[in-house]
């Protein structure tokens, strides 16, 4: 049975969230506000964490500036979070990177997924990504179609 | 003084525009009926009765079941008053809806707490608790209880151990940040009493409340 605030959560949220793993090297793209202008800031960094079920879903991002560890939560359904792009596939082999935390320079590298399953994944992440656009499209479509019709 | 009768249905969060995240708790509210007008003149004083969510005609009392035939109005599962300092506008028969709130509106909301039984101090009064280690042997006790001889006794009203929970409360000034009128749903900033699924009587907020 679905509960009223699960299908609550269903319709507020976004129906696709972009395919995103821990260990991944990501681009976030943020939307900011500088005085009165909007403009999508990208936060790039590994996401070392994943929690949160439904609309609370988020990703920690770690980067490294200036030699000093940045942590930045994203809530993956905000408004404000336009796109997160997946730059490099990790192998890691737990679901929260908090050892990342202890490790300077080269030992915060995390090693890159590669071989058969990583394509294979690749693949998938591609045609979820597309599905995504695509559903994305219809929507916009929609809304556009919804405002000609009320004008 | 607005009052709606509604049921918990659980919480959850919504993004404001700026990407603010707002933690809400969703009420499903009304529509109530008035069952009936109390006035000055018939009662002493005024008042409004709602009733709140159909129940099959077996269900209900038969003092109630006379009482509801005399509004004209099916059983329902809940009656509710609200006293107003003049005579009442309504009258029975007259449904209330979600859509006496707006966003942005101060509401408070009354429920039943949840239960928690027989509860030490620590959880209902917040009492600390002593060292868990160092041969400490008071770990959740409520600690002294008041002096020896002088005054001899234990005064009245000394917070101890008891049953805590179920009991009446009402969260204050909470904002309402939505309003889905399809399907009679509040969303109430904050959390509110009760369990998911209790009832709950929603009120313009008694102070006025903040604005935000």
């Amino acid at each position: 049975m679905t509960s009223l605030i699960d299908s609550l959560e269903q319709e507020n949220g976004k129906s696709h969230l972009p395919p995103v793993r821990v260990g991944d090297t990501v681009e976030v793209h943020y939307l900011i506000r500088e005085g009165d202008k909007e403009r999508v800031q990208l936060f790039i960094g590994t996401v070392i964490r994943i929690n949160g079920r439904g609309i609370r879903k988020a990703i920690v991002v770690r980067r490294i500036v200036q030699g000093e560890g940045v942590e930045r939560s994203f809530p993956l359904h905000s408004p404000r979070v336009k796109d997160v792009t997946v730059a490099r596939r990790g192998n890691v082999r737990r679901s929260k990177l908090y050892y990342l935390r202890d490790r300077v320079g080269k030992a915060t590298r995390v090693t890159e997924k590669l071989g058969e399953k990583a394509r294979r994944d690749k693949d998938r992440d591609a045609a979820f990504r597309a599905e995504m656009e695509a559903a994305a499209a219809a929507q916009a479509a929609a809304a556009e179609g919804g405002e000609g019709g009320e004008g | 003084m607005t009052l709606l009768l509604g049921r918990k249905r659980g919480m959850t969060q919504v993004f404001e525009d700026d990407g603010t995240v707002v933690p809400v708790t969703v009420v499903e509210a009304g529509p109530c009926v008035v069952c009936q007008v109390r006035t000055e003149e018939s009662d002493g004083y005024n008042a409004v009765q709602l009733g709140f969510e159909d129940v099959p005609d077996s269900r209900a009392s038969k003092p109630r079941r006379g009482h509801f035939a005399k509004a004209n109005v099916t059983p329902k599962r809940f009656l509710r008053e609200e006293r107003l300092t003049a005579s009442p506008e309504l009258s029975v028969g007259d449904v209330i809806a979600a859509d006496v709130f707006t966003r942005g509106d101060v509401v408070d909301v009354t429920g039943t707490s949840k239960g928690r039984g027989f509860a030490g101090t620590i959880k209902r009064h917040g009492f600390q608790r002593g060292n868990k280690t160092h041969g400490c042997m008071n770990y959740r006790e409520p600690g002294s209880i008041g002096a020896s001889a002088y005054p001899g006794r234990v005064f009245k009203g000394k917070r101890m151990a008891g049953h805590y929970g179920a009991s009446r409360k009402t969260t204050k000034n909470l904002p309402i940040v939505r309003v889905d009128l399809e399907r009679n749903l509040l969303f109430v900033k904050g959390s509110i009493p009760g369990p998911t699924g209790g009832l709950v009587q929603v009120r313009t907020a008694r102070t006025g409340g903040r604005k935000n």
